[in-house]
């Protein structure tokens, strides 16, 4: 019975220092998560390729997954007949100061693609102008050429491990990391 | 040994006075360990040479005695010999109880009703160790699949959550080895932290009735046991080889014990398994496979009025999910269920990439027991901690790291009381405390489980009355209180959305950005009980009555969900004002236990009112696109079923089983069915036996389950961009029926006296027939488990 008291004694002293010990201070505060591969901001800049006013696509989604739905604003209306060379810059706003994320998407280029939509309605061709280190489309940089006057949407998707090279939006699959569509107006 | 005590008891004994000497003597002797009467045990009152034998229904008379104190010593052939000091005055009555373990491993491996009843008015179900073996290389949950009214929800085919009666997670509660598991048990992707190769028996209670452990079991409670040691010098152990053709993967386990007649023993257990990619009848399931490690060491000293024990395992599992499972919006949803196959397939791989789990618990507990007058007091110490990481599929630095990093631990002390007030009343009694807290490492992606603290405490106490020999009468209270303290970011928008800002606003203790820090501090105090009572024919039938009050605190996942779930693509929220669940269960046993014919027939009826439920509610925009939102909700819930078991032997060879369970869940305020209740499910199995042939065991299963006809309509509408077009997102139709079989075999060959090699093999799904269960949480994405051959290698030493 003495062994057994002492043993008991010791097992849970040994139990109770074990878990004690390694507590953390019981008054720290938890560390805010500023979500770090969120992007909240998607801007393409349209720069006409000749003269004309440059258009700016945006979609700014400040607290991500959050409820609120993205702002989407577009600053102006194309001209017919104008190419225009686009660039797509990414952010994540909810880091402070904003974290850009395009050169993640441009580091990992096998991992990723941009696919643009033309909607129906819309008068307008898109073709890539970067491509990935294995001679794949990446496509944050592209050209848009407007066409005759007409409205209707674009739509940016960016798929995180598509399948490379593929015919299209329709047999890339992998995940959708962006998707997002502005109304366009050609006149 | 006998004679031993024996000689102690004739030099303890003296001489008595001559005086008036015509008093009796009668009592009672039964099993320590579950009450039984014990037929043929020998009483030999010390220094008169008078002996008497018990009588089938364990009782004794000694006559001719006088007013004074006797020593007897009372003996059996499956007990050690114990002496009791008796004092006798005028006719007096006296229970003995012999500890009834000398023969304990046989019965182990016989059937094993040894054990006390956790419930005595709860019928109970067994899975013992011959039939654990046949699912070593599975999983705990798929071992209690086998029984009637326990399905699972599963995550692919390595996360095997246990659901009773239509109930999973925080209702279903497992007591592994005395310790209540505290593994996160919230999350539907969460299975039970234990190895399945530890376990040397199961026992499942569909209810809220074994108070001792817990009030809040609305589904049920598991009872988790590893073996036991014998009480003679002795070492002994197998080992286990397994393989299994599906997935290709292999385990080894092995068990050793050294016991001492002293009641000293050492018991070490360990197991090694891994699996890769899993394939259906016509594709790989990419990224499925698994690799586990485990390890338990119990020590103790097992004496007839003292004891202790030490327990500590580990438990250590990689689980890859299912790569196709892994979306990244409603659109990703979308074309993963419009499509018929995966949406990635790779070759078959053993290597575990993003999205994986990462889980390891480890279990200490010790407890010391002591036995005070006719009862037994034990104090129980244990400490749990679980360290959970997920990996989602993430890009830039973040690759590699976890999204969800979670570290729980859990003190625990219990105090019980178990004892017997007269012969046919027993009480269990005891008080529990626990500290639990939770800590979330900061990975860069929000927490889905806040930083929290969780403090404990529960009182219970449970009678039975023996009426007569057929009635027995069960009655219990417990209450517990619960306080939590909670460290939780909100995004601003979600707190306002929420109106909690006007609700809760004084637990807002710091605003940033676009978030707030909260400190939610909220006390639950629950009452359960339970009523029962158990009718005993006398001939093969059996009659169990229970009612059971359950309160169940919500868990911190059902409080506290904010956010996206990234592996399920899924936005979740919870509730910050859910208040307590509080069932209420009845249920009627039928039983029929008999060589040829048994069955049991058990219908149950159980309201739940504030259930707590997550189905989809809608879809939120963001800049990937839009996300299914989850929301939990509370209800009145009411749920009917029934669950039946049979079996019939032909011949001395021949025996048929059945087994099958019905459940239909409602939910009372909008009168539709609630989400995710097993279909109906029957199983028949014809067995072939005969000892005289190696034990050789030939068994033929067919398995059919239904579709599930009762489900509420969650599906919803997305517009997809690219096609422009709006689509129906079908997430609530149930797979068809299916109809699976398997085959099972055994054999045994002695080596020795002590050493016995046993052959197992085994095919399940013998027809390699494609389908899809409702309750796998990746039925959207892929088929299930195409056919499975597996062999086993047991070697008893």
């Amino acid at each position: 019975m003495k062994k057994l008291n002492l043993l008991a004694t010791i097992l849970f002293t040994t139990l109770l220092y074990v878990s004690c010990s390694k507590d953390d201070d019981p008054s720290s505060l938890p560390d805010p998560v500023n979500e770090e591969e969120v992007i909240t901001t998607l801007t393409a800049t349209l720069v006409p390729a000749g003269q004309g006013t440059t258009i700016i696509l945006k979609s700014q989604d400040l607290d991500g997954d959050g409820p609120n739905a993205p702002v989407v604003t577009v600053s102006g209306n194309l001209s017919a007949g104008v190419s225009y060379n686009g660039t797509i810059e990414l952010l994540n706003e909810m880091e402070n100061p904003p974290e850009p994320i395009t050169e993640e998407v441009e580091e990992e280029d096998l991992d990723h693609q941009f696919f643009y939509t033309v909607g129906s309605g819309l008068d307008a061709t898109t073709s890539y102008e970067n491509y990935d280190s294995a001679g794949n489309p990446l496509g944050t940089e592209f050209t848009l050429v407007a066409g005759t006057a007409s409205s209707g949407g674009l739509t940016f998707t960016l798929r995180h491990e598509p399948k490379k090279p593929n015919e299209g939006i329709d047999d890339a699959g992998g995940e959708t990391d962006i998707e997002v569509t502005f109304n366009l107006t050609i006149e | 040994m006998r004679t031993h005590v024996f000689a102690v008891l004739l030099m303890s004994s003296f001489p008595s006075f001559s005086q008036n000497c015509d008093f009796t003597l009668t009592g009672i002797i039964t099993d320590l360990h579950d009450g039984s009467v014990l037929e043929g045990a020998t009483l030999i009152v010390a220094g008169s040479e008078r002996d008497v034998v018990t009588d089938f229904e364990g009782k004794f008379i000694i006559t001719n005695l006088c007013n004074d104190i006797y020593s007897i010593q009372v003996s059996h052939p499956y007990c050690l010999t114990k002496g009791f000091r008796v004092r006798v005055t005028g006719d007096t009555f006296k229970s003995f109880k012999l500890e009834h373990h000398l023969e304990e491993l046989n019965e182990i491996t016989i059937d094993g009703k040894i054990t006390n009843k956790q419930s005595k008015t709860l019928q109970e179900s067994n899975i013992v160790q011959e039939e654990l073996e046949r699912f070593s290389s599975k999983t705990l949950g798929d071992a209690l699949n086998s029984l009637s009214g326990v399905s699972s929800l599963n995550t692919g085919n390595t996360v095997v959550k246990p659901m009773i009666n239509g109930l999973h997670s925080s209702r279903v509660v497992i007591i592994n080895n005395g310790a209540r598991m505290e593994d996160q048990e919230w999350g539907a992707e969460h299975a039970p932290n234990i190895d399945i190769n530890a376990v040397n028996r199961l026992t499942l209670v569909k209810g809220a009735g074994a108070l001792q452990y817990s009030g809040d079991a609305m589904g049920g409670v598991i009872i988790v046991e590893s073996s036991k040691a014998t009480i003679k010098d002795s070492l002994y152990g197998k080992t286990l080889v397994a393989a299994n053709s599906n997935g290709k993967g292999s385990l080894v386990t092995s068990n050793l014990t050294k016991s001492y007649e002293s009641g000293w023993f050492a018991n070490f257990q360990g197991s090694l398994k891994r699996s890769g990619d899993s394939e259906t009848p016509d594709y790989v399931l990419s990224n499925t496979g698994e690799n586990q490690h485990n390890l338990s060491v119990k020590v103790g000293l097992n004496r007839f009025d003292y004891g202790m024990n030490f327990y500590y395992s580990l438990f250590k599992n990689e689980i890859g999910i299912l790569r196709a499972s892994h979306l990244g919006s409603t659109q990703d949803l979308f074309r993963a269920i419009q499509s018929d196959l995966p949406l990635v397939t790779e070759d078959f791989t053993y290597d575990l990439s993003a999205p994986k789990q990462n889980v390891s618990h480890q279990l200490a507990r010790l407890v010391v027991f002591k036995r005070v007058g006719h009862g037994k007091l034990s104090l129980q110490y244990d400490y749990q901690r679980n360290d959970r990481l997920e990996f989602d599929i993430r890009r830039g630095s973040d690759k590699g790291k976890a999204s969800l990093d979670l570290q729980l631990q859990t003190h625990r002390v219990l105090l019980d009381f178990d004892s017997n007030l007269s012969n046919n009343v027993g009480l269990k009694t005891g008080i529990m405390g626990s500290y639990q807290k939770n800590y979330a490492a900061n990975t860069g992606v929000r927490r889905l489980i806040p930083d929290y603290k969780k403090y404990d405490f529960g009182i219970y106490a449970v009678s039975d009355y023996q009426l007569n020999s057929n009635w027995l009468f069960e009655v219990g209270a417990r209450y517990d209180f619960t306080h939590m303290d909670v460290y939780k970011f909100y995004r601003t928008s979600f707190w306002e959305l929420r109106n909690y800002d006007v609700n809760f606003p004084n637990v807002v203790i710091e605003e940033l950005v676009n978030q707030v820090l909260t400190r939610p501090q909220f006390n639950y105090r629950n009452t359960s009980a339970t009523f029962g009572a158990t009718y005993d024919f006398g001939e093969d039938y059996k009659l169990f009555f229970n009612y059971s009050l359950a309160s169940r605190t919500p868990n911190p996942s059902e409080l506290f969900s904010e956010g996206l779930h990234h592996s399920a693509a899924r936005v979740e929220y919870g509730d910050l004002g859910f208040n307590s669940e509080v069932g209420h269960k009845l249920t009627v046993t039928l039983e029929r236990i008999n060589e040829n014919f048994s069955f049991s027939i058990n219908p149950f009826i159980n309201t739940i009112s504030d259930f707590i439920l997550i189905e989809p509610v809608g879809i939120n925009n963001s800049i990937r696109g839009t996300f299914p939102v989850w929301e939990y909700r509370q209800t009145n819930a009411h749920f009917l079923g029934i669950d039946f078991n049979a079996s019939y032997v032909f011949s001395d060879h021949m025996s048929f089983n059945n087994r099958s369970s019905l459940v239909k869940g409602y939910d009372r305020f909008r009168d539709k069915p609630l989400i995710n209740m097993p279909p109906v499910n029957t199983m028949n199995e014809i067995v072939y036996y005969n000892s005289k042939l190696k034990n050789l065991r030939l068994a033929v299963q067919s398995e059919y389950i239904f579709r599930q006809n009762k489900y509420p309509d969650t599906n919803f509408e997305i517009y997809i961009p690219q096609t422009e077009t709006i689509e129906l997102v079908d997430v609530s139709t149930p797979p068809d029926a299916y109809h699976l079989f398997n085959f099972n075999s055994s054999i045994d060959f002695d080596f020795s006296e002590k050493s016995k090699l046993s052959l197992g093999f085994g095919i399940s799904n013998l027809f390699n027939i494609s389908y899809r269960n409702y309750l796998n949480r990746l039925r959207f994405y892929a088929d299930d488990l195409g056919r499975n051959f597996l062999l086993n290698i047991k070697y008893n030493y």
